[in-house]
C-alpha cells in the first residue's frame, strides 16, 4: 500500500506566536518549528498500516525550508521518503490554495491512502482532509480514533459527540485522525541515522505544476487587515456564600449561557 | 529554559530534541510521585532501550550507537534535568557493560553485548561491599575455579538496580594478593544470587539500591571478563567513564533545579517587584547559572579527551569533583530562592538537594577525587596538547 502523510510544521505552542508587521501572516521565523501533534499519529498510524499490510510511507509536507527540519522527523520515525513542497510563492496560501497545492503534488506522486492531522495548531481550520478528499474525487474518513483496511474497504470509527460512527470507504481514500487513534513512538537514534540516507524530493511550485493565480497570498479569498493582542483576563467574579450560594453560583452561569 | 549546547553533528542534535521531548512528555509527569512512592521505573528504561540510549556511547557492530562521550553525556544530561533517578540508573547500566566491551574476547562480545546493549536488559556493576568502598581493594567475596566453573560466595552492597538489574558486573577476590580480583559477568537468574530489601535513602529514591548475596553461586569460567587478577584495572578504567556520567547527572539536576528558580524568581513579588530584581537574591543566581556551565564545561572538556583517546582519568575526577560540589550548591542555593516553599514536599528543589548529596558519594568519594588529582598532580609531566582530527591539516 502506498500510504502518503500530509505532515505541517507549526510554530511550538509553547513559546510566543506572532503575525509578520508585513502582511498579517503568520511569523513562521519568530518561533521554533515543531510537528503538528496530531500529524505524528497521523505518522504512526500510517507506519502501522505499512507494518501490518506492507507498502511504502511518503511524508508530504508544504513549508518554507526549515520545514525540512519536521520532515527529517517523521523519517526519522520510519517513514521511507519525503516530498517537500517549497516555493515563496506558496507563502500565504489559504486552506483553498493549501488544498489546490498538495491535491496536484499528490496526483503527481500517487498514493492508495492519504492520512492527515485532524487539525493543525496553528490555523486549525479542520478543513484540510476535506478539500483534498473533494479536489482529489475519493473517499473522505475524517476523524479517526482507529482504522482498518482489507483489501481495497478502509473502516474507521468516527469520532461523535455521542461515541462513534463506522464509516467504510474503498481505496483509494483521505483519512484524518484524532490524538486517541494510537500512541506515536518515539524516533530511536538508529532511526535518526537512517533519516540522513532517506531520499527527501523537493518539488517548487512550477515543478509541481502549480497555476500561479491559485496559491500565495493573492489568491486568498479572505485578508487579514489588523490583528490585536487578547484583551487581558478580566478579574473573576467571586460568589459570596451566605446559604444561596449555589443559586447565585447557577444563575452567574445561566446568564453566561453555560447552563 | 532547556541548555544551549553545540553538538557535534545534525544527528546528535535531533537526538537531544527527541530526548528532551521524551524528558517533558513521559518522565516530567511522573518523576515526583515515583520518587515520592520510591517506585522504580523500569518501563522509562525499556522506553530509553528502545530508542538506543543505553547502548549509546558503544560500537555499533555490538549493537550500540557509536556515539562520542561528548554525544552520550549530553543526552544523560537532559534525561537528568528531569529525573535523575533515570540518568544515573543510565549511567551504571552503562557502566556494567564496559568491561565485556573493553575487555571481552571477540566471542564474549558477540554473544552477550547484543542483548546488553540493544536496550531490553538492565545492568549492574557491583564493586562495594560493606567493608570496601572507598578501598574496593579491600573486598572479601571469593571466586574459586573448580573445573570449567567460578564459585562466588560474599556480599556486594549498595549495588543500583540491585535485584531489579537482568546482568551484574561482579568483582571478586580470586587471590590473596591485595588486588588478586577478577571481573564476572554474573546472570540475574544464577542460582544462589539474591537481593536484600533496597535501602531506605535519603534522595534518589526512584532507584533501588540493595546488598546482592552470593551464595555458592556458580558460572560458566567463560563468564570471567580479562584475565583472572585483571579485575580491579577494569573496575577502576570504568569508574573513570562512570565518573563522567555522573559528572553529567549532577549537571543535569543541577540545571533543572536552576530552571525551577528562576522561574520563581521571575514570579515571586516582594516589597513591590518580582524577586530576581533584588539584586541579593539575582546575584545568588547568577552564580547558580555559572557553577552549571562550569560543571558542564569540564565535563564536555574531559569527554572530548576520552573521544580523542587521550588520558582523561584526571580530568573525570575533578569534572566528578566539580559537578557533584556544583549540584550542591546549587540545590541547596534553589531552595534558598523559594523560600518556605522551597523546604515543602510541594516543590522539587528539596528533592533535587537529597538527589545532589549522593552524587558527591557514589563513584568514589569526592575525598577519592581529590586523592586521585593530587596524586595525578604528584605523578605526571605537563599534558601534551591535543589537536581534534589530527592528521588532516
Ligand atoms: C494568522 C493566520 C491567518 C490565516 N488566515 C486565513 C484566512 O483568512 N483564510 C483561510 O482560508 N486560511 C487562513 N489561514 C490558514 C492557512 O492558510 C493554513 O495554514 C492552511 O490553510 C492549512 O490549513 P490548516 O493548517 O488549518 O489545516 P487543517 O485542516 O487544520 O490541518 C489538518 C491536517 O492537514 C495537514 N496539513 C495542513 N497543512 C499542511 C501543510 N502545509 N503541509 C502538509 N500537511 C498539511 C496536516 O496533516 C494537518 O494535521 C490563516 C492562518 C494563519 C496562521
Ligand atoms: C545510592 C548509592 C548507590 C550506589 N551504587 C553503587 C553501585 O551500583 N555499585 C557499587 O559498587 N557501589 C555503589 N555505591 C557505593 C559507593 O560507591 C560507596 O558508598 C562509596 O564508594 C563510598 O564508600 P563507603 O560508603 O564505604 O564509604 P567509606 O569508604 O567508608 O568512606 C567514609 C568517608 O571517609 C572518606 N574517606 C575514605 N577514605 C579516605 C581517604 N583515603 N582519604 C580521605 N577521605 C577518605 C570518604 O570520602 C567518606 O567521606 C552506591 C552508593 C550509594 C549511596
Amino acid at each position: 500500500m502506498n500510504i502518503v502523510v500530509c505532515v505541517k510544521q507549526v510554530p511550538d505552542t509553547a513559546t510566543e506566536r506572532k503575525l509578520r508587521s508585513d502582511d498579517n501572516t503568520l511569523d513562521r521565523d519568530a518561533a521554533d518549528g515543531v510537528v503538528n501533534e496530531l500529524d505524528e499519529y497521523a505518522v504512526e498510524e500510517a507506519l502501522r498500516l505499512k507494518e501490518a499490510h506492507g507498502g511504502e510511507v511518503t511524508v508530504l509536507t508544504m513549508g518554507p525550508d526549515k520545514a525540512a527540519d519536521t520532515i527529517r522527523k517523521a523519517l526519522a520515525m520510519g517513514a521511507d521518503k519525503a516530498v517537500h513542497l517549497v516555493d515563496d510563492a506558496l507563502h500565504g496560501s489559504d486552506a483553498l490554495s493549501t488544498s489546490y497545492a498538495m491535491a496536484q503534488t499528490l496526483k503527481k506522486i500517487g498514493f492508495d491512502l492519504v492520512i492527515l492531522g485532524s487539525e493543525s495548531t496553528d490555523a486549525r481550520t479542520g478543513v484540510l482532509a476535506a478539500m483534498l478528499a473533494e479536489r482529489l474525487g475519493v473517499a473522505q474518513l475524517t476523524l479517526a480514533n482507529k482504522v482498518e483496511v482489507e483489501g481495497s474497504a478502509v473502516t474507521i470509527q468516527r469520532v461523535t459527540d455521542y461515541g462513534y460512527d463506522k464509516v467504510q470507504g474503498s481505496l483509494p481514500a483521505v483519512i484524518s485522525v484524532v490524538e486517541k487513534i494510537n500512541e506515536p513512538r518515539y524516533p530511536s537514534f538508529k532511526g535518526i541515522m537512517a533519516a540522513k540516507k532517506k531520499p527527501v524530493q523537493k518539488l517548487g511550485a512550477a515543478e509541481a505544476e502549480l497555476a500561479a493565480d491559485q496559491i500565495g497570498l493573492g489568491a486568498a479569498w479572505s485578508e487579514v487587515t489588523e490583528a490585536a493582542a487578547a484583551p487581558p483576563r478580566a478579574a473573576g467574579t467571586v460568589v459570596k456564600d451566605e446559604g444561596d450560594g449555589g443559586v447565585k453560583t447557577a444563575d452567574f452561569l445561566s446568564s453566561k449561557k453555560f447552563i | 529554559m532547556p541548555a544551549s549546547r553545540v553538538m557535534p553533528t545534525r544527528e546528535s542534535a535531533d537526538l537531544i530534541e527527541v530526548v528532551r521531548d521524551l524528558a517533558a512528555r513521559e518522565l516530567a509527569p511522573r518523576v515526583a510521585k515515583a520518587e515520592e512512592d520510591e517506585d522504580f521505573p523500569r518501563d522509562v528504561f525499556t522506553t530509553l532501550g528502545a530508542m538506543g540510549v543505553l547502548g549509546l556511547p558503544y560500537p555499533e557492530e555490538y549493537g550500540g550507537g557509536g556515539q562520542p562521550y561528548e554525544v552520550y553525556l549530553q543526552v544523560l544530561e537532559e534525561i537528568a534535568r528531569v529525573w535523575s533517578s533515570v540518568a544515573v540508573g543510565t549511567s551504571v547500566h552503562v557502566l556494567s557493560c564496559f568491561g565485556l566491551v573493553g575487555f571481552g574476547t571477540e566471542e564474549q562480545r558477540r554473544a552477550w553485548l547484543p542483548d546488553m546493549l540493544g536496550g531490553g536488559l538492565l545492568g549492574a556493576y557491583c564493586l562495594s561491599e560493606p567493608h570496601a568502598g572507598s578501598d574496593p581493594a579491600a573486598m572479601t567475596t571469593r571466586a574459586v575455579r573448580e573445573g570449567d566453573e567460578y564459585v562466588l560466595n560474599g556480599a556486594k552492597a549498595w549495588t543500583t538496580h540491585g535485584g531489579r538489574a537482568d546482568f551484574y558486573q561482579v568483582m571478586a577476590r580470586t587471590s590473596d594478593e591485595r588486588t588478586g580480583i577478577s571481573c564476572f559477568l554474573v546472570p540475574a537468574g544464577a542460582e544462589g544470587l539474591s537481593a536484600d530489601p533496597p535501602e531506605r535513602k535519603m534522595g534518589l529514591t526512584g532507584s533501588p539500591t540493595a546488598t546482592m548475596r552470593l551464595d555458592n553461586v556458580r558460572i560458566p569460567a567463560d563468564r570471567r571478563i580479562g584475565e583472572e587478577g585483571g579485575g580491579l584495572r577494569i573496575a577502576l578504567a570504568a569508574l573513570d567513564s562512570g565518573r563522567l556520567g555522573i559528572a553529567a547527572a549532577a549537571t543535569g539536576l543541577a540545571q533543572g533545579a536552576l530552571d525551577v528558580a528562576v522561574d520563581y524568581a521571575r514570579q515571586r513579588t516582594t516589597f513591590g517587584r518580582p524577586i530576581i530584581e533584588h539584586q541579593g537574591l539575582a546575584f545568588l543566581l547568577a552564580d547558580m547559572e555559572a557553577a552549571v556551565q562550569s560543571a558542564r564545561a569540564m565535563t564536555l572538556h574531559a569527554a572530548r579527551l576520552k573521544d580523542l583517546g587521550r588520558p582523561f582519568g584526571r580530568e573525570a575526577s575533578i569534572a566528578k569533583m566539580v559537578a557533584t560540589d556544583n549540584a550542591m550548591k546549587v540545590t541547596t542555593d534553589a531552595v534558598q530562592v523559594l523560600g518556605g516553599y522551597g523546604y515543602t514536599r510541594d516543590f522539587p528543589v528539596e528533592r533535587h538537594m537529597r538527589e545532589a548529596k549522593v552524587m558527591q558519594i557514589f563513584e568514589g568519594t569526592n575525598q577519592i577525587q581529590r586523592l586521585v588529582i593530587s596524586r595525578a598532580l604528584a605523578r605526571d609531566a605537563g599534558a601534551p596538547i591535543g589537536v581534534a582530527g589530527a592528521g588532516q591539516d
